[in-house]
């Protein structure tokens, strides 16, 4: 490893970095603003100025921006060299010129990189005695709120906008002071990311528009580690709450999943948290649990269960915690999965080829590292949004490494690596129903049905290995397409194949397990990432439990008396006509939600069951990682974690199997040693007891305000705080001020460093790992034992046929997730129901854009607006899933006309 | 004395056509060369005439090309950088209106040298006469058989084109000219890579001045020795300087390299109008330093006007008379700089207006003393390294001369409350 020497001292520093990296790396405080460790470097702020000497005889030194100089063995610079520092500080005084000011009203205000950078330079008087030069703002759309007076004109957000997450409406215009950041015109920005500009941004231009709405400054909030429920792939978050509501979401570093980024639902879709639907007392028969029947809830739910046939309804959005003690309820006879048959056959699928076959699962990181990419059946922007981030990066691999080679520049430095790389891109193959996000960067993208989706996965993996079955029948070009994509990837060392639940079908999972099979057989490192549904979809399937609709003839022949359900509206599991009779037929629904819902209504008892952000528990994502989550807040309601209230029902009732389970770390621990397929979750965060130096770690940074005084008008005696007896967090502010453990960052902060910039300083070195390592832990590790299995049944090509069309369905990353519909934004966002068909298959039924169609579906009747799109498969009819509002209709399925 | 680049360029200024230019020799360097040279003689010629850029580095031509890697595939481009803006420049004016024949002659066989397959002129948006007759040369040339598939029935093949920018000074700096070809941004790129290596669309690209591609053909039709012999001094070749101001004869002169600023002066510029008084001039073009009457014995060549404490720049000289105000005419030129400012690195962006608000304060009576602290460590913090191109260090040229050689000025505007110059000035 080279060595520098900073300010006399030598230095041991990672080749390859700039010096830069190297400092902050080392700890050193260093100012910048342009740099990002994701995006690299292009030396457009002039912050990060440093003296550079030629030897140790050149007192004189050149001043050089540290960011874009290579770290070189036997280097002298200097830090704290006077010349230097006076350029930084000017440097903060030319950005102060035109910037208003106005930290007191500015949202950014204590969370401000750039209020960070200026008090780190010393720059305090202001020297410019002229007028400023001001701007309009934008209207953005529901996400994001433009004060463009605040601008510094960094360049990251068109950086990370444009360059890094593809998006297209973002740009800067006009030149010299008064370069615009900002759209064409009003309106909402179209990127799936575009939230992460709040974070991006080193000053208050782009601001969380949500957070503007219950507005509280950084140092105000009550924060945890979290994991976002907004999909399957598990992003690490921090939640902030004050006043009880939740009042942000921001990125929690995490080097093997989200890295920097979220996806606009992951960061918005919390405001369901603090919806006026949320149940938050018990209810028995629609009443108060504690009213006039007298009778103790507990003893209540007791006369419900014992002695009575009990079936207990799990959730894919319900911690592991939650599921488990349902499980042990109930006994494992009468659990059931809460999800759909459909979601059940594909999760299930997915997880027996990621146990029983030899190819890993990708993490996010390891995705956006793949040199060659298939994606089958799938439209990762809507169903696993950030994925589509990772495959815009994994494009690049190939690009930027040739053009590393060619044109001997280091990866950082981001402007020159773009300029040799061009539009070039790796291979990336796209087969889907219809047109998806990724295509512009596809070498191909194909729109077919799931089933001849399947068929060329199926040819491919054929052609890459003998021993996969071979396809007949298959069309020239479904030939041609597989031979390009078989040699395509036989050429690759990391190829990763994508297929997940969005198509809907089996066979596309199969064709993907086969792919990656064939490939390993080959000796390449393949790769496999399947989507799931939701947050815990593959929690819940490892956990293991009898399918739903088996439930319905236990229902039907068992003469089942209670059913518990668990965080999960059945409405949007069974179509409608099989949840009501399903219902009719139990006499008590004991429910455990957040929100009313179609279900709620029919619960005979309705438990308030704390969100997120008012529980500790466990989510696995699809990738097998299991990741804790913690409470943010104490609700002060009855609000209370599911497996809290099932443990008490444990109680009530006697259950023998959850006896002396009281804490999260002793559910926790049952799990580990009683499934197999957990081992090792109690080891995920250090456990309730766990102290350092004697003290908690502290949910609230140490300037919190106003503990003594919110409760003053109930009592002006400040109240004892809650304590948390799950966890090693704290719920005040007080406790070790150090770094924590990596899984329980509660908030990004260091001295100097008040902005989500301070992450560098918990990092082993800047965009680097976390200090003890990334949190979470893959529990199935790939089966290489020298045997690879394979799947056999390649199926019949989908053609048109007569009278009918082929239902798919279409995911929306705005309005397919049951919980962020109550964000307003979301909302606002969501498609209106519609079926889509391709403008052919209208001709043939009669119909035009807007018309309604009419089609029954398992008897029952739907009636949509026509939307056209000639990317669809001929013969298939898209329609949207999870829309509020809009009923489940099986899909993929052939439907009549 | 030989005027190789201008002696056939009729007094009218009018344009050299084909068949004109073809009868005074034209075109035989290019067929010379494509019959007799490999590219690498081609730029060992260049090298060997010591030929430099006239754009105002006067970096050696033959050893930019030299940077060129010659055993990759793909495209390369050769672009002449015809985004002549500096203020008080023309001289590049003058061949492009006048003999676009000998550009294009000069841009083929340089591009032979490098083996490029695509050659742009990137021309200033103003320049609507040289806009016209530049895309007539080219037709021309392509009918007859200059350009296009095997010139001149030999194996290389050379496409050209003609882009007009839209006006921003930036435009001149090579690696933004690039950028706005590319249909990007005008705003510079960092160096390494230089375009040499990863240019427009990021693949090799040599970037060369109007008045540098004119002396290819002379060059290889006769010779380095011949070369070296125009100059009075180390620098080789011709130059065109230019003079302009309150002089008896502004214009613009092809002279031997390293006439001395006295005789640029007052031979060729015939001396200041009767009552104007020579103050100082900025040597070549507005971004370079002043230089005064201890300076007229100054050989205008690269190391002559350097070591004077100024830069030969493109050789076009600004006089500034004793009836301008200093102050003002600075004002006047760091208007321009903060407005031709591309807006990408900090100090430049918000540097340059804030000079100009000061020199405008002082020019209205608002100057303070600490303004001129103020005005003094911009000169010094706008330096070269500290911004990420030479705009800015090149917008503090002429301020930080002018505070040195006409202090007492500014001090007059700040003690009088006004210019003293008041009736002159902007």
């Amino acid at each position: 490893m080279p060595i520098i020497h900073i300010d006399n001292k030598p230095y041991e520093v990672k080749e390859g970095k700039n010096l830069l990296e190297a400092c902050l790396s080392l700890g050193l405080n260093l100012p910048y603003f342009c740099w990002h460790p994701a995006l690299g470097s292009v030396g457009a702020c002039r912050q990060c100025a440093v003296k550079v000497f030629k030897d140790e005889d050149d007192k004189k030194g050149r001043i050089v921006m540290s960011c874009m100089e290579p770290v070189k063995d036997n280097l002298r610079m200097s830090v704290d060299d006077s010349d230097a520092k006076s350029f930084r500080e000017h440097v903060i005084g030319w950005l102060m010129t035109n910037h208003p000011h106005d930290c007191a009203v500015c949202d950014e205000g204590g969370s401000c990189h750039l209020q960070d950078m200026t008090v780190m330079t010393g720059h305090a008087y202001r020297d410019y005695r002229f007028t400023k030069r001001t701007y309009s703002n934008q209207y953005l759309g529901p996400f994001l709120n433009h004060e463009m007076n605040r601008c510094i004109q960094c360049y990251r957000c068109v950086r990370f906008y444009k360059d890094f997450a593809g998006g297209k409406d973002l740009d800067v215009f006009a030149a010299h002071n008064h370069v615009y950041f900002g759209r064409q015109q009003d309106g909402t920005l179209e990127s799936e990311f575009s939230g992460n500009l709040a974070e991006i941004c080193p000053t208050g231009v782009f601001t969380d528009k949500t957070l503007k709405e219950h507005y509280t400054r950084k140092w105000d909030m009550t924060s945890a580690p979290s994991v976002c429920q907004g999909c399957g792939l598990g992003c690490n978050i921090i939640a902030g709450e004050r006043y009880g509501t939740v009042r942000q979401i921001t990125n929690r570093f995490n080097g093997d999943v989200n890295g920097y980024f979220l996806c606009d639902r992951g960061r918005y879709g919390y405001e369901f948290v603090n919806s006026k639907d949320r149940i938050k007392a018990p209810m028995v028969r629609h009443s108060p649990a504690e009213g006039s029947n007298g009778i103790p809830l507990m003893q209540h739910i007791r006369s419900k269960i014992v002695s009575k046939k009990v079936i207990g309804i799990g959730s894919p959005r319900a911690s592991l915690e939650s599921n488990f003690v349902l499980k042990q309820l109930v006994g494992a006879d009468n659990f059931y999965l809460g999800v759909s048959a459909a979601d059940h056959s594909l999760v299930s699928l997915a997880l027996k080829i990621l146990q029983q076959g030899p190819v890993r699962a990708a993490s996010l990181q390891e995705a956006a590292a793949a040199d060659a990419v298939l994606i089958l059946g799938e439209d990762v922007t809507n169903t696993a949004p950030m994925l589509a981030l990772s495959v815009r990066q994994a494009v690049r691999r190939i690009p930027v490494e040739q053009a590393i080679n060619n044109v001997h520049v280091p990866a950082w430095q981001d402007a020159a690596v773009r300029e040799a790389v061009q539009d070039s891109k790796g291979p990336l193959y796209i087969l889907n129903v219809l047109e998806t996000k990724l295509d512009e960067l596809a070498k191909g993208a194909y729109h077919t049905a799931p089933d001849n989706i399947a068929r060329i996965g199926f040819g491919v993996s054929h052609l890459l290995s003998d021993k996969m079955p071979e396809v007949t029948g298959m069309s020239d070009q479904g030939k041609a397409i597989a031979q390009e994509i078989a040699t395509t990837l036989k050429n690759a060392k990391n190829p990763l194949i994508i297929a997940g639940y969005g198509s809907g079908s089996e066979a596309v999972i199969k064709a993907a397990a086969n792919v990656a099979w064939a490939l390993h057989d080959l000796g390449i490192d393949a790769m496999l990432t399947f989507t799931v549904p939701e947050c815990n979809s593959m929690g819940l399937e490892m956990l293991g439990g009898h399918r739903l609709d088996t439930a319905m003839d236990q229902v039907l022949h068992d003469a089942v008396d209670t059913a518990i359900i668990l965080e999960n509206d059945l409405y949007r599991r069974l179509n409608h006509h099989t949840a009501n009779h399903f219902f009719k037929s139990i006499k008590d629904i004991i429910l455990l939600d957040h929100l009313y819902n179609p279900t709620a209504e029919k619960a005979t008892v309705l438990l308030p069951a704390g969100t997120f952000a008012e529980s500790d528990g466990t989510l696995v994502n699809n990738e097998s990682r299991a990741q804790r989550f913690f409470q943010v807040f104490t609700p002060g309601t009855d609000v209370q974690e599911s497996w809290r209230w099932l443990l008490q029902a444990g109680v009530a009732t006697g259950n023998a199997s959850l006896a002396g389970l009281v804490h999260l770390d002793d559910v926790v621990s049952a799990i580990a040693r009683t499934c197999k397929v957990f081992a090792g979750i109690d080891t995920l965060t250090p456990g309730a007891g766990f102290r350092i130096a004697g003290q908690k770690i502290p949910r609230e940074p140490h300037r919190y305000s106003g503990r003594t005084a919110m409760q003053a008008d109930v009592n002006v005696s400040e109240p004892k705080p809650p304590e948390d007896s799950d966890t090693a967090l704290s719920f005040t502010m007080e406790g070790y001020r150090g770094t924590p453990p990596s899984a329980m960052i509660p908030f990004f902060w260091s001295p100097g460093w008040n902005s989500v910039q301070s992450v560098n300083k918990f990092q082993v070195e800047t965009g680097g790992a976390l200090r003890d390592g990334n949190p979470g832990k893959r529990l199935i590790a790939p089966n290489v034992n020298g045997h690879t299995p394979f799947f056999t049944q390649v199926p019949e090509p989908f053609l048109p046929l007569a009278g009918h069309l082929l239902l798919v369905p279409l995911h929306h990353i705005y309005g397919s997730e049951e919980l962020s519909v109550h964000t307003p934004g979301i909302a606002e966002r969501m498609p209106a129901p519609y079926i889509m068909l391709h403008s052919e298959d209208a001709k043939r039924f009669q119909v035009a854009e807007g018309y309604l169609l009419h089609f029954i579906e398992n008897g029952h009747h739907y009636t949509l607006p026509v939307i056209i799109n000639d990317t669809l498969q001929q013969g298939a009819a898209g329609i949207p899933v999870g829309l509020p509002n809009m009923e489940i209709a099986e899909a993929p399925q052939l439907i009549k006309i | 004395m030989e005027r190789p680049l201008t002696q056939h360029i009729p007094a009218s200024g009018a344009a050299l056509h084909i068949k004109e230019y073809e009868a005074v020799g034209g075109y035989t360097a290019l067929r010379k060369v494509l019959q007799e040279f490999t590219p690498a003689e081609v730029t060992a010629r260049v090298k060997d005439a010591d030929l430099k850029g006239r754009g105002g580095a006067g970096f050696s031509t033959g050893m930019k090309w030299s940077f060129v890697p010659m055993n990759v595939s793909g495209p390369k481009y050769l672009v002449a950088n015809a985004d002549e803006m500096e203020p008080g420049t023309f001289k590049d004016r003058w061949l492009l209106e006048g003999n676009p024949h000998q550009l294009l002659e000069g841009m083929i066989i340089s591009a032979y040298a490098i083996q490029a397959t695509q050659a742009f002129v990137f021309l200033r948006w103003a320049y609507k006469d040289a806009a016209r007759e530049m895309n007539k040369a080219i037709a021309d040339a392509y009918a007859a058989g200059y350009l296009g598939k095997n010139i001149l029935g030999k194996n290389y093949s050379l496409e050209m084109q003609l882009h007009t920018g839209v006006g921003r000074y930036m435009c001149g700096e090579e690696t933004a000219l690039l950028n706005s070809l590319e249909g990007k941004r005008a705003i510079p790129r960092a160096k390494p890579p230089f375009p040499q290596v990863s240019g427009l669309f990021g693949k090799p690209t040599i970037v060369n001045n109007v008045e540098t591609l004119s002396f290819i053909p002379h060059i290889m039709n006769n010779g380095g020795d011949w070369f070296k012999s125009l100059s009075h001094t180390a620098d080789g070749g011709t130059k065109i300087y230019g003079v302009s101001g309150q002089v008896n004869n502004p214009g613009a002169w092809e002279l031997p390299m390293g006439v001395t600023m006295r005789e640029l002066l007052e031979e060729h510029a015939g001396g200041m109008k009767n009552g104007f008084r020579f103050r100082g001039a900025l040597p070549g073009g507005a971004s370079t330093d002043f230089l005064t009457d201890a300076h007229m014995d100054v050989k205008m060549d690269f190391a002559g006007v350097a070591a004077a404490g100024s830069r030969l720049g493109t050789g076009t000289m600004v006089v500034l008379d004793d009836h301008t105000c200093p102050v003002g005419f600075v004002h006047n030129l760091e208007h321009f700089f903060a407005q031709e400012s591309c807006g990408f690195c900090t100090p430049c962006r918000e540097g340059l207006p804030w000079t100009e608000k000061i020199l405008y304060a002082l020019e209205q009576g608002h100057g303070t003393y600490a303004d001129l602290d103020q005005l003094d460590m911009h000169t010094k913090l706008l330096g070269p390294g500290n911004t990420f191109c030479a705009l800015a260090p090149g917008a503090m040229e002429p301020l930080q001369s002018a505070l040195k050689y006409f202090r007492e000025d500014f001090e007059q505007h700040i003690k009088e409350k006004k210019c003293p110059y008041a009736h002159h000035s902007h």
